[in-house]
């Protein structure tokens, strides 16, 4: 046994050259062990409070996240809708104020770049959120797109927001806690799934979106640096509520058939094979105009070709986790990997994700996966493999 | 009972040189790996497992792999596999030999390697097919020192 050990005696070394949250200390207080991640110092668990009990926690009551490392920017300007459809495959300018929607930055060459949410905030501006693993390459891309844009005489800016940290809060009870928070009357019931709202949480002012990374129903929370403790302890004073680090946030997810970006999507994978397509617009579908578009579009309708697609699977034997072949059962041969997977703790069975040949990604299909040596059973799966519980009103 | 039969030290005046006068008595040896697995020998058989302070920097156990019996394994060749819900730790057999028991109650409990990861949640035995290597192994003064490098 070397290898998780020797990372396990690592967690406890801080390095000045890595950032850290507004909640660092607050992590360290609570007991949160501290790891790199993206840059970042962020608890990974917290002590006494193993994996299996925090994913459960979060699935029956509610889970508190730091996820400030995550990047946040605000994009203003007459221009603006037109210039992030430049960049995303999302009908923007269809989004209702106060909505959001997932999108994909893609390159030149159909791949995605990173996923995102794009929250339409106001009459005045996009507020958006991608991952904190692809910041540096998402402002680099950003930047250079804007000034060409802004050279031939666009309005708009976007600026990274640096003064606000991002919680959230996910799992069936978090509804409750914010109300109470917010002085609600109606337990949020206008408040649907991927719609935001600047709200007052026992003073102190928030931009709040209904969404997550779980599968549960939630909040992510645009707060204050200097409010960040605060809210997090009047969170925490719920029963219901407990801290809860990055492992867990890998098992919820997967169960919940999401991605993560470096893993199950990145910039050869187009939005089509991974099994993304419904991110694209309709009337984006017609007009294109995001980067890669004639290949996106030219994988979607009547006699496309898609040479592979992101699917879910079901695994006997050990789990099966990222770089494992995937076989054809046929013959042996390879026809695909995973990119995700692990065992599910609210299934009890192996879940993963990952990239099979065209032809094999029918729900049903039986295919063979290799762990270390060995081949075992693997059936394609819808996802999610646990049911979402969004609040859809 | 075994710590203080090693502390008297009249006792090791009539130690057989070869095989280590506690498996002639047939009182069990304890030893440890750098790797954190530990094991314990009466009359040449090893019982094996991973340490609690392996269990604790893994997390939740949730898989794992159990050696097939009449196996034989080279001490430090890989003999079974440890998952946690992130990970999947391989685990090295601490000593040469032959498999001749597996601990099958793990597999519908894999959470007892974290609940007795030295009693109950022992892995599998080993018939010792080279006694010398457990000379080369940490006691547990020796390996409770080596955690705490």
């Amino acid at each position: 046994m070397i290898g998780a050990l020797r990372n396990a005696r690592g967690l406890a070394t801080a390095a000045t050259k890595w950032s850290r949250t507004s909640l660092y200390d607050f992590h360290v207080q609570n007991g949160g062990k501290m790891v790199e991640f993206a840059g970042w110092e962020m608890p990974v668990q917290y002590d006494g409070f193993g994996v299996l009990a925090s994913h459960e926690w979060t699935r029956a009551k509610a889970s508190l996240f730091d996820v400030s490392h995550m990047l946040q920017t605000s994009w203003v300007g007459k221009d603006r809708v037109k210039f992030i459809e430049s960049l995303v495959v999302a009908d923007v300018a269809a989004l209702p104020v106060g909505s959001s929607t997932l999108s994909l930055f893609t390159n030149d060459n159909g791949g995605i770049i990173d996923d995102t949410v794009i929250n339409k905030r106001s009459e005045n501006g996009l507020y958006v959120v991608s991952n904190a693993g692809c910041a540096e390459k998402d402002l680099a891309h950003i930047r250079a797109r804007l000034a060409d844009f802004q050279n031939k005489g666009g309005d708009v800016d976007v600026k990274v927001i640096d003064d606000m940290s991002l919680v959230a809060i996910q799992g069936p009870k978090a509804v409750n806690i914010i109300g109470e928070l917010a002085g609600s009357t109606n337990g949020l019931k206008d408040f649907k799934f991927m719609s935001g709202r600047e709200m007052s949480l026992k003073g102190i002012p928030v931009y709040i979106s209904r969404c997550g990374y779980t599968g549960e129903d939630g909040f992510e929370i645009s707060v204050p640096h200097s409010e960040a403790v605060n809210l997090s302890k009047l969170i925490l004073e719920s029963p219901d509520a407990k801290l809860a680090g990055l492992a867990v946030r890998d098992s919820l997810r997967l169960e919940a058939g999401l991605c993560l970006y470096g893993h199950d999507l990145d910039d050869t994978v187009t939005p089509v094979e991974g099994a993304l397509t419904w991110t694209i617009g309709q009337r984006r579908r017609t007009e294109g105009g995001f980067p890669g578009a004639s290949k996106i579009l030219s994988q979607i309708g009547k006699g496309a070709v898609v040479p592979r697609r992101r699917v879910g699977l079901i695994v006997m034997g050990a789990p099966a986790r990222e770089h494992v072949e995937v076989l054809n059962p046929a013959d042996g041969s390879v026809i695909g990997n995973i990119t995700s997977g692990c065992p599910s703790p609210v299934l009890k069975k192996n879940v993963a994700m990952g990239y099979v040949a065209n032809g094999f990604h029918k729900a049903g299909t039986e295919l063979q996966v290799k762990v270390r040596g060995k081949v075992q059973k693997a059936v394609v799966t819808k996802m999610p493999f646990v049911e979402h519980q969004y609040y859809r009103g | 009972m075994f710590t203080r039969l090693t502390s008297r030290p009249f006792t090791r005046a009539f130690t057989a040189p070869r095989q280590g006068f506690v498996s002639l008595r047939g009182y069990a040896t304890k030893r440890y790996t750098k790797d954190h697995e530990w094991i314990s020998v009466t009359d040449g058989i090893g019982t094996f497992g991973i340490s609690d302070f392996a269990q604790k920097a893994l997390g939740d156990v949730v898989y794992i792999e159990l050696p097939e019996v009449g196996k034989s394994f080279a001490k430090k060749e890989n003999i079974s596999a440890v998952e946690s819900v992130k990970a999947a730790s391989d685990i090295y057999a601490p000593v040469s030999g032959e498999v001749v028991a597996v601990n099958s109650s793990l597999g519908e409990e894999p959470s007892l390697i974290n609940s007795s990861p030295e009693g109950e949640a022992w892995i599998a035995k080993i018939k010792l097919s080279n006694p010398a290597e457990l000379d080369h192994l940490l006691d547990e003064a020796a390996y409770a020192k080596h955690c705490d490098e």
